[in-house]
C-alpha cells in the first residue's frame, strides 16, 4: 500500500460516477493478478473491459466496489478514486461506496423473495423510507429497468418466477433502487438468449445518460455495439484503452488486435 | 402410437419382447426368436435388456420404499392393539387425569404427556439461538483453522450416549441446579413469584429434564443449520453485500431467510430426538405422576414413563395402559411432525 498523501484533485462533491485509477494492482494470496493499472473511466457512458479469461478485468471490476477485498488473502496497492475520493482512503465507508458503485453479476442471483421485497432490499437497509416513499422508489427503478410493465400485477409473487432475463433485469433495477452513480456489469448477459441479451443491451444504452456503466464481456460484438471506450486487458496489464470504434478498426498494440480478430483467447 | 410412421413400428416389437420375457421362462430365447426376424437385429437385444433391468431394478426399489412406511404401520397397529383395553376401559380420560395407580388399577396418562411436551419445549428454546448462534459463527465468520475442530466437537456431542449424559445430569446438573440456578431464579431475581419457578428446590425436575434434552438436541440443530448456512450460495452474499448491507445485515436479510428451511428442518430433528430421548430424561426429571406449573417441580414423560414401569408391570391392564401411552406418543410424533411440515412449506413459500 501507498502511504502517499492525498494530493489528488479536490475531491468532487457533485456525482458524476468519473473514476480514476492509478497504479492500482492487486494479488489474491501471493499470486499477483494485476499489474499498475492507470486508467480513467468516462462519467455517463458505457466502458467495456474485454479480454481472455483470467486476464484480471473481473478482478477489476471487483475492486471498484472493494467487493473482491472478502477473499481471505486478499491485498491491493495503489488507489482507486470515485469522483476525486479514494475509495480506499481510511475511514471510507464500503456500505455508502456500494450503494454508490452497484453491481449486477453474471447469474442473475435474485433473493428468494417477492419481486417487490428483492428491489426495496438496498432502499430498506440503507434508509428508513415510509411505505409510500418505498412504493415510488421501487416503481421507478423498475421502470429504469424496463421491468415495470411485465411485473407491475406480480410485485408479490416471487422473483423466482421469472424468466431468466427478467430476472437478470429485477437485479439491475434492485441495483438502481440505491440510486447509484455508477453500474458495474460483469457479464450479465452471458447466460441469457439473444433476445434477453438485447433487452439488457437496449437497457444499458438508455442508462448510460443517467449513470457510468462498466462492463465486463467476453462477447467482442456486444463491446462493439454498446460502449463508448474499450479497454483490453491481458495477463493482468492494461494492454489498450481507447474509444470503441478506434480499438475495434485500428488498435495500436499488436496483441490487442490479435485477440480483436480471434487470433488467440 | 397410431401413427403410420416408419420408426414406430420398432417401439411395439420390444414392448411386445418385454411383455412375454416377463411371464415365460427363457426371456432371451423369446427375445431373440422375434428379433431375429427384425431388419435392425443388431441393436435391439441391448434395448430389450435394459427394459427387462429396468423392471426389476423399479420392483426391487419399490420394494424397498414400500418397507419403511410399512414397517412403521405395523408398529403402529401393534402398539395399538396392545393399548386397545386401557384405551377403552379409560376412555378420552386416559388423556387428561393424572391419576396412575398401578394398584387400583386407575391410569391417565396427562403427567407424562405434558411433561414430554414440556421438556420438548424447553429444550429447543435453549438450544435452538445457542446452535443457532454456533452455525453462523462456523459457516459465517469462523477462521478456516478452528471451523474443523469446533464442527468435529460439536459433532462428537451427539455421539456421547445418552446414558451418560443422564450420569452427568445425576452428578453434575441436579446438584448444580439445586444449590444454585434454582435458588437463583427463585430468590435473586424473584422468579419465585410466578407460579413456574416456585416450590422447593429439590433438584430433579422437569427444568433439569430440559437443559439436559437442550444439550442433546443442540448438536443436531448446530450440524444441520452449519450445513445449510454452508450450502447458501456465495452469490446471495455477494447480492446484498453488493447492495450496501453489511457482513451482519447480508446474514439475516439473505443468507438466513434463504437456509430457512433447512434451519427449520434441523429444529424439527431436534425436536424429535427430544421427544423420544429417555435415559437421560428418566435419569433427572424425578418420575412423579402430577401435574405441577412450576418447572422445580419432579415430572415425567411418556418415553421415561414406559421405561421405568414397563419391566415391574405384573397385570394386564398397567401393560395395556403403557401400550396405550406408546400409541399416544405415536399419535402425538404424528402430529407435531405433520404440523411440522405444513410450516417448514409455509416458511419455505416466499412471502410478500
Amino acid at each position: 500500500m501507498t502511504a502517499a498523501p492525498e494530493m489528488g484533485p479536490v475531491p468532487d462533491r457533485r456525482r458524476h460516477g468519473r473514476i480514476d485509477v492509478e497504479h492500482f494492482e492487486f494479488w489474491y494470496g501471493k499470486s499477483q493478478s494485476l499489474f499498475d493499472l492507470n486508467l480513467q473511466i468516462t462519467p455517463r457512458a458505457v466502458t467495456a473491459f474485454i479480454g481472455p479469461s483470467g486476464c484480471g478485468k473481473s478482478t477489476f471490476l471487483r475492486s471498484i466496489n472493494r467487493l473482491n477485498e472478502l477473499i481471505p488473502g486478499a491485498r491491493r496497492a495503489g488507489m482507486i478514486r470515485l469522483d476525486g475520493e479514494n475509495i480506499y482512503q481510511q475511514g471510507m465507508d464500503v456500505v455508502t461506496l456500494r450503494q454508490r458503485v452497484g453491481m449486477v453479476f453474471q447469474r442473475w442471483n435474485p433473493f428468494p423473495k417477492s419481486i417487490y421485497d428483492n428491489v426495496a432490499y438496498g432502499p430498506r437497509i440503507n434508509a428508513s423510507p415510509s411505505r409510500q416513499e418505498l412504493d415510488v422508489v421501487v416503481e421507478s427503478a423498475l421502470r429504469r429497468a424496463a421491468l415495470w410493465d411485465e411485473v407491475k400485477d406480480r410485485l408479490r409473487e416471487s422473483a423466482l418466477a421469472l424468466s431468466g432475463g427478467q430476472q437478470q433485469r429485477l437485479c439491475i433495477a434492485r441495483a438502481l433502487a440505491n440510486d447509484p452513480e455508477v453500474l458495474l456489469l460483469d457479464e450479465p448477459a452471458s447466460a441469457l438468449d439473444p433476445s434477453a441479451t438485447q433487452k439488457i443491451e437496449e437497457l444499458v444504452y438508455e442508462l448510460k445518460r443517467e449513470l457510468t456503466i462498466v462492463i465486463v464481456t467476453h462477447n467482442l460484438q456486444q463491446a462493439a455495439r454498446i460502449s463508448d471506450r474499450t479497454a483490453f486487458f491481458y495477463l493482468g496489464r492494461l494492454v489498450e484503452m481507447e474509444d470503441t470504434q478506434r480499438l475495434f478498426t485500428s488498435p495500436r498494440e499488436e496483441r490487442t488486435e490479435a485477440y480483436i480478430t480471434g487470433r488467440f483467447g | 402410437m397410431k401413427r403410420p410412421s416408419p420408426d414406430a413400428t420398432a417401439i411395439p416389437r420390444t414392448s411386445v419382447a418385454s411383455a412375454s420375457s416377463s411371464d415365460s421362462s427363457p426371456p432371451t430365447a423369446t427375445g431373440a426368436s422375434i428379433l431375429s426376424s427384425a431388419e435392425p437385429a443388431r441393436h435391439l437385444p441391448s434395448i430389450q435388456g435394459s427394459v427387462v433391468a429396468d423392471r426389476i431394478y423399479r420392483t426391487a426399489i419399490l420394494f424397498f420404499a414400500l418397507c419403511v412406511p410399512v414397517l412403521l404401520l405395523l408398529i403402529f397397529v401393534e402398539v395399538g392393539v396392545a393399548g386397545w383395553p386401557a384405551l377403552r376401559q379409560f376412555g378420552f380420560s386416559f388423556l387428561t387425569s393424572s391419576t396412575w395407580d398401578p394398584v387400583k388399577g386407575e391410569f391417565g396418562a396427562a403427567p407424562a404427556i405434558f411433561g414430554t411436551l414440556l421438556t420438548s419445549i424447553i429444550a429447543l428454546v435453549i438450544a435452538t439461538p445457542l446452535a443457532l448462534g454456533g452455525a453462523i459463527f462456523l459457516s459465517e465468520f469462523s477462521p478456516r483453522w478452528l471451523r474443523q475442530p469446533v464442527s468435529f466437537l460439536i459433532d462428537l456431542l451427539a455421539a456421547v450416549p445418552s446414558v451418560v449424559f443422564g450420569l452427568w445430569g445425576v452428578f453434575v446438573l441436579v446438584p448444580l441446579l439445586r444449590t444454585g440456578l434454582m435458588p437463583f431464579l427463585r430468590d435473586t431475581l424473584h422468579l419465585g413469584a410466578t407460579p413456574f419457578f416456585s416450590g422447593p428446590a429439590y433438584g430433579p425436575s422437569v427444568l433439569a429434564a430440559g437443559l439436559i434434552l437442550a444439550i442433546m438436541v443442540l448438536p443436531y440443530i448446530a450440524a444441520v443449520s452449519r450445513e445449510v448456512l454452508m450450502a447458501v450460495p456465495r452469490s446471495q452474499r455477494e447480492a446484498a453485500l453488493a447492495l450496501g448491507a453489511t457482513r451482519w445485515e447480508a446474514i439475516t436479510g439473505a443468507v438466513l431467510p434463504y437456509a430457512r428451511t433447512g434451519i427449520f428442518g434441523g429444529i424439527i430433528l431436534g425436536l424429535g430426538r427430544a421427544r423420544g430421548e429417555t435415559m437421560a430424561v428418566t435419569m433427572v426429571i424425578g418420575n412423579r405422576h402430577e401435574l405441577a406449573a412450576s418447572l422445580f417441580a419432579p415430572g415425567y414423560t411418556m418415553a421415561s414413563l414406559i421405561a421405568n414401569e414397563f419391566a415391574e408391570a405384573t397385570t394386564d391392564i398397567h401393560l395395556s395402559a403403557l401400550m396405550a401411552v406408546g400409541f399416544v406418543l405415536f399419535l402425538i410424533t404424528l402430529i407435531v411432525n405433520g404440523i411440522a411440515r405444513l410450516l417448514v412449506r409455509r416458511v419455505g413459500e416466499v412471502r410478500a
